[in-house]
């Protein structure tokens, strides 16, 4: 009662990155707390699935195995986390902010009459005071992100209703073993129990997927491009000069919606949170939508004809020019500096 | 087959993708005033789908339902330019300050309150929050299925649909039954554009508020033209229960709201020139940043 529950997600048999990263997460939040951290897996062929998430510091793990929940679709998923959620009252649930997670999380909070926060960028415990209604809260969960275009950043909270629920995309927190030997309680869900044939009125007849070609997440030198790229053809420029530096391309979301990068490019609170050695920013103003997932990178290299652009405050290097004149200089140098 | 009785859910949303300098207030509040007011993006691709299976499903219609501030009616009116039936706005103090589970509690009593339903068809998100949750959420509430992210109905028979999915890394095929609500990705066909014809058969559509608002000229066009009416619902055309709407309803709150300040790193400022360049490029390969 009252733990924190993560919603495991598997990628072909095992744990996702997502959900390892919301344990570490969560271990955190309920050592804060001081209450267990419990893990809840949905789908088919689990044998020693737990193996996977003990070390991550479960002490309690659901399981709910069987061929029906595998692929995923709504219904059976909602109806058995709602049927864990109601009878063991986790105070806080997390979710990866995946194609799972934002079907899943919203009908599950619905059914609870819950609050959910989608797309996290941070999760702190805090208190709270509601000075209408003279009511103080303690350890509430501070659900943190960026909103209005990324202009804002607003700190979300459920004061009254259980679980408090947020998703969180992958990248976004860092997974880390919390112990090799952590010991806990399996918990085997009888899921004959539990659903009904109404809960399987979509039916998966057919998938294709691939594993992306494309994937910049631990990308150690990411040109991105933005907006004031331009076009397509001048981020054939930044795909040079990538290739050229030993780098991928990553891009703004202004930049995908405008069709001059696809869509596993994006970096930001809405598309890969990443971590690379240079960023080098491209036509990129540099809203909190896009820098919640750069921030972090060790150098930053901004250019931007835009001296005030946001991005430059947190650039260690800020060229002020346009990004088709810099960059065939940068290659040029680097050429003439390597040879 | 009969026609279907289509529901489209949109929203009118501040278009955030192009936000001014303007777009903060001193106070670190959102001016809103000071973005223009659109349709939400996706929910034209919902628009699109459901009047893609009206093109060939003979008798179906389509209705949009809206629920915001008597403004948003504009979206209404854009989309019957576009193919839609007619509108349904739905807005009342009783509804402000509603987050995702209290509007979609809203939406699915307007939806209730209409005859049969076979499709709920809503954009994947809005721009504004980009929360992605009021369409399943709608569906819960209803108690029927959700087909969330998809791209393509294929195919409808009897009360069974086909849909194409865009997932992680490739796409999915899932057969699904009705009623249920289906949420559109971006990746799915654009929205046609308007109809000459409807425009000008509907230019004057308008809502009880906007003709109260308007020159009595207009109030005497819309005699014997009902389909000039765009309907609008206060909470007393649904039945709901006041406690769930707006802000009572809504389980989270905003505790605070702060408008973006980078701590200012020391940053070193280069021009465009060769020579800054060329020493940028020396500094970054003898520190082994590249190289």
């Amino acid at each position: 009662m009252n733990n924190v529950c993560v919603y495991c997600e598997l990628d072909e048999g095992k744990i996702a990155d997502v959900s390892l990263e919301l344990m570490t997460k969560g271990r955190t939040l309920a050592n804060e707390l001081g209450v267990q951290l419990e893990a809840l897996v949905i789908g088919s062929n689990l044998k020693n699935i737990e193996k996977q998430l003990l070390p991550y510091g479960a002490d309690k793990i659901f399981i709910a195995d069987d061929k029906r929940l595998d692929p995923y679709v709504t219904q059976p998923h909602t109806t058995i986390t709602v049927n864990v959620f109601e009878k063991e009252k986790p105070q806080i649930a997390l979710m990866g902010a995946t194609i799972i997670g934002r079907d899943l999380g919203p009908r599950v909070s619905s059914a609870l009459k819950s609050g959910l926060t989608a797309d996290c960028t941070s999760l702190e415990i805090g208190p709270h005071e509601d000075k209408k209604q003279g009511k103080t809260y303690e350890n509430l969960l501070y659900q943190i992100r960026p909103a209005f275009g990324g202009n804002i950043v607003a700190t979300i909270i459920n004061p009254d209703c259980r679980p408090q629920m947020a998703t969180v995309r992958e990248g976004v927190m860092k997974k880390e073993i919390f112990n090799e030997n952590h010991k806990g309680e399996i918990i085997n869900i009888d899921v004959d129990k539990i659903l009904t044939d109404t809960d399987f009125l979509v039916k998966v007849i057919e998938r294709h997927v691939e594993k992306s070609k494309i994937n910049i997440k631990n990308s150690p030198i990411i040109v991105a491009g933005g907006y004031g790229v331009g076009s397509k053809e001048n981020f054939q420029l930044l795909h040079n000069f990538a290739d050229l530096i030993g780098g991928d391309v990553g891009a703004s979301r202004a930049a995908v919606d405008a069709g001059y990068a696809e869509h596993e490019r994006q970096i930001g609170q809405t598309g890969v949170t990443v971590r690379p050695k240079l960023y080098i920013a491209c036509g990129i103003s540099g809203q909190v939508q896009h820098t919640a997932g750069m921030e972090e990178s060790s150098m930053i290299i901004a250019i931007n004809n835009d001296p005030e652009a946001p991005i430059n405050k947190i650039a260690d290097y800020v060229i002020t020019g346009n990004v088709e004149d810099v960059i065939p200089k940068m290659m040029k140098q680097y050429k003439a500096n390597t040879k | 087959m009969k026609g279907l009785k289509i529901v489209v859910l949109a929203k009118q949303v501040p278009d955030t993708r192009n936000v001014g300098k303007d777009a903060m207030k001193a106070d670190g509040t959102v001016n809103r005033a000071a973005l223009p007011a659109i349709f939400n993006p996706e929910d034209l691709n919902a628009l699109e789908l459901a009047l893609n299976i009206k093109d060939s499903n003979p008798g179906t219609t389509v209705t949009v339902l809206t629920m915001g501030p008597g403004r948003a009616a504009e979206i209404l009116r854009e989309a019957i330019y576009r193919g839609a039936d007619n509108g349904v706005l739905l807005t009342d103090r009783a509804f402000a300050g509603a987050d995702t589970l209290a509007t979609s509690y809203a939406l699915s009593r307007a939806i209730a309150k209409m005859d049969k339903v076979d499709l709920i068809i809503a954009g994947r998100q809005a721009i504004d929050g980009d929360t992605a949750q009021v369409g399943p959420q709608v569906a819960e509430k209803l108690n029927i299925p959700q087909i969330t992210y998809a791209e393509e109905v294929i195919s409808i028979k009897k009360e069974k649909l086909t849909v194409k999915r865009r997932i992680e890394g490739g796409i999915e095929i899932v057969e699904g039954k009705m009623p249920c609500v289906i949420t559109v990705n971006n990746s799915a066909p654009d929205c046609r554009p308007r109809n000459v014809r409807r425009l000008m058969k509907y230019k004057h559509a308008t809502t009880v508020s906007e003709r109260q608002e308007t020159d009595d000229d207009y109030i005497g066009m819309q005699n014997g033209r009902e389909y000039l009416d765009i309907p609008e619902w206060t909470v007393n055309n649904i039945e709901a229960d006041i406690i769930q709407l707006g802000l009572s309803g809504s389980p989270t709150k905003v505790k605070q709201i702060e408008s973006v300040v980078f701590a200012a790193k020391e940053s070193k400022k280069l021009t465009d020139s060769d020579k800054d360049i060329d020493w940028l490029m020396k500094e970054l390969i003898s520190n082994h940043t590249l190289g």
